[in-house]
């Protein structure tokens, strides 16, 4: 193993961007609606969902379990089992035709190929049976159209790109013997074999240990600098959005409660939920004496959520009687930042009266 | 941590070490030793929380086990209350085991879905014959009342729970016999953020409430400095160092310790986009087989020649801040 540490100061410069949207955006995704149909009835697990992706962004999705971040992004895949899921409605619009009106033929040349997925179980989602150049090698093969061996010869140049060590031998070991943090960047380097221009990574650091994980996103976000990938991250790790998104989505219960530019969302959240959930979270630069926000309750039962009311307005510490008579639609409150709250006018004061 | 008197600690721990031996071959031999634990020395005060911090692999569960005698040790010796409890056997084991309990990670494996909630928080009532008749309703109603479930729930079963409410559960089935002493083994590591904050309340409170005394377990950093007076750093079955929770972040001596805060993000664009980051490269290296000298050297951006030769000792280096580093 090598001795050497890199040292890297931080280097973002997030809003450099050309100020034509329009042509920049890469992902649309316009009131999306997946459904499950369960036992219970109608699972409304993402229910109205918008958001924009551009080209080369950092996007992270936040959210707890349960609330659609993970079926939102296997919808814009189209991997929604069927039954019991079906996406009712909405558009996705991936560089400028919509995903849902195509051909499951045309899907397949879409999928792993302009679009990349890593997984959150490494070890689930990489085959056993095949070594772990065949599975690289499967869609370079597929997608760019080269021959076996030169295939082969690209997955190890792919490996060596994500830091595995003597590529050249590992290209024909099997996934069990990497390790999770290797496996993971073995994912990693299978999605970005065909240079995505959209890369999904649902929760890729949850069942890593912390060194693994800042190893895995610092490797993600020099590799989405170098190819111009754009990055949608699906997370409820907090810190790590603050190191690396450009753009935070904050979902709840199927929905998008609030999005903007991430420094905007950590310093002026203007949804008690997303202020909650930031407050929650322990910080090992604060003083340890720092008392912890604590949201009341649970998430609520997608099955049983009435439609016409806040999905949060019961847990809502600063609840109104318009909250449970009339659902909030998301609104622009600044640049970028779009908030779904009646009352988020008065949210600065409101937590900052709190605390 | 050699002078570890075990009178002023509540727990104490004395060149723990703990191997699994691995079998292998038709004749089933040994082959080897995974070395979990290797002579490991730290005491818990009475009434503190003390951190254990280390990253998948590195020996915290087994040290957690060892310390509550779950496991039996290879060598070295445990104290509770002054008393060494590492030979202890039978009815003095249990008897010791009542002021010793344990809380885990996993809510969902953790408690037995045949029995109803009431039954899993009550039955270490039972075991340890600590109430009569009608006492023990009322037992568990109150243990249910402490971690703010609602005590009607208690003929329900653990499935219809959410993970945090079984959280919950683990907890007050680990009350039930009133210990003195409990090992929370990443109790909220399985959570959702919200849910993670309200469990971390919870034991604060019932500490508190119960003068109980902690060791608490975990891979996050940020959780374990807020809830311990002090945290100790482990890495490949090795303490690396212990120190004040403040102290810690403010000033991490060992280099390992130094990599594992700066990998932690901070939930502030702000403050986490100035600070510099160290990443560690390679893996973990095997248990089976740990580097000779310091086990961090293999991977240490600072290591020298000594560093390959003789282990670092846990040294002192001056208010209750101790390092195992020959650089320090």
């Amino acid at each position: 193993m090598g001795k050497v540490t890199r040292m890297k100061s931080v280097c973002e410069g997030s809003d450099g961007r050309s100020s034509s949207e329009r042509v920049d955006t890469l992902l649309e995704v316009r009131d999306l609606r997946t459904y499950f149909y369960v036992r219970e009835g109608e699972l409304r697990a993402v229910d109205g969902l918008w958001y924009t992706v551009k080209k080369g962004e950092f996007v992270a999705l936040v959210g707890e379990s349960a609330c659609g971040k993970s079926v939102s992004a296997l919808s814009i895949m189209r991997l929604i089992p069927y039954p019991p899921g079906i996406i009712v409605g909405g558009e996705i619009i991936f560089a400028g035709k919509d995903l849902l009106k195509l051909s499951e033929e045309e899907m397949r040349s879409i999928r792993g190929n302009r679009i990349a997925m890593v997984f959150q179980e490494p070890m689930t989602s990489l085959n056993p049976v095949l070594t772990v150049g065949r599975q690289i090698a499967e869609s370079l093969e597929l997608h760019r159209g080269l021959g076996r061996q030169s295939a082969l010869e690209e997955a190890v140049k792919l490996l060596k790109q994500v830091d595995i060590p003597a590529a050249e031998r590992r290209v024909n070991d099997y996934p069990y013997q990497f390790s999770g943090g290797m496996q993971q960047r073995i994912m990693v380097a299978m999605a970005l074999s065909c240079s995505p221009a959209l890369l999904i990574a649902d929760e890729p650091t949850t069942s890593v240990d912390v060194t693994v994980q800042a190893q895995l996103m610092e490797m993600v976000n020099n590799l989405r600098a170098e190819f111009g990938t754009a990055v949608v991250l699906i997370t409820h790790n907090l810190g790590v959005v603050a190191r690396f998104a450009d753009h935070v989505n904050v979902m709840y219960a199927g929905r998008m409660v609030e999005s903007g530019p991430t420094e905007v969302i950590y310093t002026q959240p203007r949804h008690p939920y997303t202020g909650g959930l930031i407050a929650s979270v322990p910080r090992l630069d604060l003083p340890r004496d720092r008392s912890l926000h604590v949201i009341p309750g649970l998430p609520p039962d997608l099955c049983r959520l009435p439609r016409n009311i806040c999905a949060f307005a019961a847990r809502c510490r600063f609840v109104s009687k318009k909250c449970t008579e009339e659902r909030p639609e998301l609104e622009q409150v600044g640049a970028k930042h779009y908030v779904a709250c009646f009352r988020h006018d008065e949210m600065e004061m409101l937590m900052g009266c709190e605390t | 941590m050699r002078d570890v008197n075990s009178d002023s600690y509540l727990v104490a721990v004395r060149d723990l070490v703990k191997y699994f031996p691995v079998y292998a071959g038709v004749m089933r031999r040994k082959v080897a030793d995974i070395k979990a634990v290797d002579k490991v020395s730290f005491g818990v005060r009475a009434g503190e929380t003390l951190g254990l911090v280390g990253e998948s692999g590195c020996g915290k569960t087994t040290l957690g086990r060892c310390v509550l005698r779950l496991y039996d040790v290879t060598d070295g010796k445990v104290y509770f209350k002054g008393q060494d409890i590492t030979s202890l056997e039978g009815g003095q084991l249990r008897q010791i085991r009542r002021d010793m309990q344990l809380i885990f990670q996993d809510p969902y494996a953790s408690l037995d879905p045949r029995m109803s909630v009431g039954d899993i928080i009550g039955e270490p009532l039972v075991v340890h014959h600590l109430v009569k008749g009608k006492e023990y309703k009322e037992q568990v109603k109150e243990l249910m009342r402490m971690v703010e479930l609602e005590p009607r729930m208690s003929p329900r079963y653990p499935h219809e729970f959410s993970g945090g409410q079984r959280q919950r559960i683990g907890i007050a089935r680990a009350l039930a016999t009133r210990p003195k002493f409990i090992v929370c083994d990443e109790p909220v590591s399985e959570l959702d953020v919200s849910i993670q904050a309200q469990i971390i309340k919870l034991l604060t409170k019932l500490k508190e409430e119960l003068g109980l005394t902690y060791l608490f377990i975990a891979h996050d950093l940020s959780v374990v400095r807020y809830i311990s007076d002090r945290v100790a750093v482990m890495y490949l079955g090795k303490i690396v160092e212990i120190t004040d929770g403040d102290e810690l972040y403010s000033n991490p001596l060992h280099p390992y310790t130094q990599a594992l805060l700066s990998a932690v993000p901070i939930p502030s664009p702000e403050v986490d986009r100035q600070r510099t980051r160290i990443i560690l490269t390679g893996d973990v290296p095997s248990p089976l087989f740990p580097p000779a000298g310091c086990r961090f050297h293999t991977r240490c951006r600072l290591a020298e020649a000594i560093c390959r030769e003789s282990e670092p000792e846990l040294k002192d280096v001056g208010s209750e801040h101790w390092v195992a580093c020959h650089l320090v």
